[in-house]
């Protein structure tokens, strides 16, 4: 009964969409204001019944309810309880009720908070916030129902990738969930400013905590993925530029360049065409990584071919979306100017550059994700990946770090660039101190390592160079928010260059007692023995660990072999210290008594996701501060209606 | 009996190439075949297709699969030779695997061409030289660095063009020298 139920709700849902869509567009077109009221109400009830919907599909995975076929599919009884609940989002058609249940909460959000947009402007933005909510909606109920029965019922489930069983990605996908559906509402604000062509100030303080709330999201999301990544799949690898990856890093460059953009366009009222435009492109990022991970086309060009009815689908919607917002951008455009143009050295200079190279990285992204496939498309296998990325991705993240530096150190409308020099000063004797002191041990690994590094120590400096010589007590919390943030950049990204330029790798095959040294650590092998979980079995080896004349300390990485679906993950074993990491990974055995090690000292990596978290943090401060100060302006406003 | 995946039919071509004699692209056309025989709902020309998947089969019961390669998990003595091998090893993807190099995959076709990887560079090849002869052997799709070439020269050119594009939008947000 919870499966029909979960079922009713959704179909209830997507009629609140539709009514949602009608009674919006009657107030906006039509301007009719008694329909107005009934909006926001109806965008509240489509994101409790989604919610609702989701509540009920988690609630068939932890009774593990066999009967219904995506539970037989992917979930086992004798699974632990976080993981059955995690199994709910584990598979297609459960990502896609995520997907539409933040899509329904963001818009009961936008309806519940939102108090400062222009009430038309308003009830465009949640009638375009149903209108992407229908299309998706339809996806669910006739292409991917999460709530299909099946007969008769199979004794027990099949289970979930073990790879899956990680309380990291428990978690990691409704973070990165909300963060890309959340920027729905940057689209959707887009498309209503569109409508009304009510694109100013206003618009931009609006706009932008939603903006910064999906990216915060987006932030910590695509952190703990790629931590996930590094500790689970045991190579010791943080990003692989794989498809998946750029799926949710293109949103994230997107959402970046829109930040910073929208903050032009509040402080100086230019670059609105160019915001709305990110607003469109961000979201549509979003589509495009759903629909390169969820069609299948990814897996194999053949897989999309075989069963094209999903992928057909989301194609489909993606091309009316992204079409209608564009068409509408190019009917609208020419009647909203883009507004302020700027001198060249001002604060908002640097932030158009900024946006020009972030543009130009999420351009680079995009071709290099989606060219093998146009590629395939013409009969030519090829692939694109690190070395690619790396090469041309690499020179323009690096050229962007400096106006990272420069941009927080410059005035509003106009500077000088002597002035900009003198405050350059210790930023840049960082750099140079940095250079002198590198250069004899990261020579060998590469230019580009050296060159982050070098500029990382930069950026630190700067970016905690705006806070200098001010009452910290006094300083505003977004403008904490941003020194946070861009030193979140300077650590990850010295973090990065650090595990590239320094890592030490000793691969081996230890007997029982016999000892390897990597890096700074000398190994030995103390044992071999069982261990039983839940629903796995494991090898581990314990090694003894010791650093010079520390005291010795036991890593015992395991082999693991799980029984439904059948399949061997290796868990890592992990040491981490204040200047790196310890990673050590058990493989096979060699059939004479000696078992294969994998192991890894990898200085200050830890930085990579300390930054990211720095970066996550940021936003949330400056998130808080715009909250706070969004409150006392509308109190403001309210004192002088009084008076 | 459930017929191999289209997957597992390609990796089993390029993992046996003496199954379907000749270069590569002769058994990229052998693994269409197989694979337009084998689509669902297509009239099957059955003698010919049971033959090329029973042999397929068989080939994958061979122990040769089993076997373990030397220098899969065994670092080079030289450490440039080893950080050269490494290097080229993480531009390498593995066939069979979704979107991993052969660097970070536990397939033991990416153990094979590891081994194979390292026995070259110790051999005194240059890793380009490896490269080459790995995508002569299997075509560009093993390549993450995608040799510059007919197919691929917009791909490298796009960076510069967006470069040139957006520098052109950003133009238009500053104001005039008077």
């Amino acid at each position: 009964m919870i499966a029909e139920g979960g079922l009713a709700a959704l179909w209830l849902a997507a009629v609140m969409a539709v009514l949602q869509l009608v009674l919006a567009s009657s107030a906006v077109i039509g301007g009719r204001d008694e329909m107005a009221r009934a909006v926001r109400p109806v965008a509240i009830a489509q994101g409790l019944l989604t919610a609702l919907a989701m509540l009920c599909l988690i609630l068939v995975f932890v009774q593990s309810d066999m009967s219904v076929l995506l539970v037989a599919e992917n979930s086992h009884s004798l699974k632990p309880m976080i993981y059955k609940i995690a199994g709910a989002w584990g598979n297609h058609e459960g990502s896609m009720l995520l997907w539409v249940t933040i899509l329904g909460l963001a818009g009961a959000a936008v309806a519940i908070f939102e108090r400062r947009l222009d009430q038309r402007t308003l009830n465009a933005t949640i009638g375009a916030q149903a209108l992407i909510a229908m299309g998706f909606y339809a996806f669910l109920l006739f292409a991917s129902n999460p709530f299909a029965r099946l007969f008769p019922s199979p004794p027990d489930g099949n289970g979930l990738n073990p790879l899956l069983q990680d309380p990291g990605l428990a978690f990691h996908p409704p973070t990165l969930y909300v963060g890309y559906v959340g920027i729905s509402v940057a689209f959707s604000f887009a498309v209503g400013a569109l409508v009304t062509r009510d694109v100013g100030t206003a618009f931009a303080r609006a706009m932008r905590p939603w903006v910064l709330g999906a990216w915060i999201f987006l932030t910590i999301g695509i952190t703990a993925g790629s931590y996930w990544a590094y500790y689970e799949l045991g190579w010791g690898g943080w990003w692989f530029w794989d498809p998946v990856e750029n799926a949710s890093l293109m949103p994230w460059l997107a959402a970046t360049a829109l930040l910073h953009s929208v903050s032009v366009l509040a402080t100086r009222d230019g670059l609105r065409a160019w915001t709305i435009m990110l607003a469109v492109v961000a979201f549509s990022m979003s589509m495009i990584g759903t629909f390169l991970v969820r069609s299948g086309i990814l897996t194999s060009v053949h897989a999309f071919a075989v069963d094209p009815k999903r992928g057909a689908f989301l194609l489909a919607l993606l091309a009316i979306y992204i079409g209608g917002a564009l068409t509408l951008f190019a009917a609208r455009i020419g009647t909203v100017r883009q507004g302020n143009t700027f001198a060249v050295v001002s604060r908002e200079g640097a932030l158009v550059v900024n946006n020009l190279l972030l543009s130009v990285i999420l351009g680079i992204v995009l071709i290099g994700t989606l060219y093998p496939l146009a590629a395939a498309g013409w009969g030519v296998q090829l692939s694109v990946g690190k070395p690619f990325f790396d090469k041309t991705v690499g020179p323009v993240a690096l050229a962007l770090v400096v106006f990272i530096a420069i941009g927080p150190l410059l005035r509003w409308r106009r500077d000088e660039t002597q002035a900009l020099l003198k405050r350059m000063t210790w930023p840049v004797a960082a750099s140079c101190a940095a250079l002198i002191v590198l250069v004899p041990f990261a020579w060998g690994a590469g230019i580009l390592p050296l060159a982050a590094l070098v500029l990382a120590a930069g950026l630190a400096v700067a970016s905690v160079a705006p806070l200098w010589g001010r009452n910290l007590r006094r300083t505003p919390l977004f403008t904490w928010g941003m020194a946070v943030a861009h030193l979140g950049v300077a650590v990850s990204l010295a973090g990065m260059a650090s595990d590239s330029a320094f890592t030490k790798e000793t691969l081996a095959v230890l007997r029982q007692g016999e000892t390897r040294a990597v890096g700074p650590y000398l190994v030995t092998m103390t044992g071999i023995r069982p261990v039983v979980g839940p629903n796995w079995s494991a090898v581990a080896a314990d090694l003894s660990i010791r650093r010079g004349e520390g005291a010795p300390f036991i890593l015992s990485p395991e082999s693991r072999f799980f029984a439904s679906p059948p399949t061997s993950t290796s868990e890592s074993a992990i040491a981490t210290r204040l200047d790196g990491q310890l990673y050590t990974v058990l493989g096979q055995p060699d059939g004479k008594g000696g078992w294969q090690v994998r192991l890894w000292w990898k200085p200050f990596v830890t930085l990579i996701w300390l930054g990211g978290g720095l970066i996550g943090l940021g936003g949330a401060l400056s998130f808080i501060g715009r909250i706070r100060r969004r409150k006392r302006a509308v109190y403001d406003e309210y004192e002088e209606a009084v008076a | 009996m459930s017929l191999p995946r289209s997957a597992t039919l390609r990796s089993a071509l390029i993992r046996h190439p003496g199954l379907v004699p000749g270069s590569a692209k002769r058994q990229a056309t052998a693994y269409e075949i197989v694979r337009q025989a084998l689509r669902p709902g297509r009239p099957r020309h059955k003698a010919g297709v049971t033959v090329v998947v029973l042999a397929l089969l068989a080939s994958f019961a061979t122990p040769a699969m089993a076997q373990q390669a030397p220098l899969a998990d065994t670092q080079l003595s030289d450490p440039a030779q080893e950080a050269q091998a490494k290097a080229l090893m993480e531009t390498i993807r593995c066939v069979e695997c979704q979107g991993q190099a052969i660097s970070d995959s536990n397939a033991d076709i990416a153990a094979n061409m590891r081994s194979l990887i390292r026995e070259r560079i110790k051999a005194g090849e240059s890793p380009e030289q490896v490269r080459a002869w790995l995508i002569q052997r299997y075509g560009d799709y093993i390549s993450y660095d995608p040799p510059l070439g007919g197919a691929t020269w917009p791909l490298w050119a796009a960076p510069f063009v967006l470069l040139v594009i957006g520098i052109a939008i950003a133009r238009s947000s500053f104001r005039r020298k008077r």
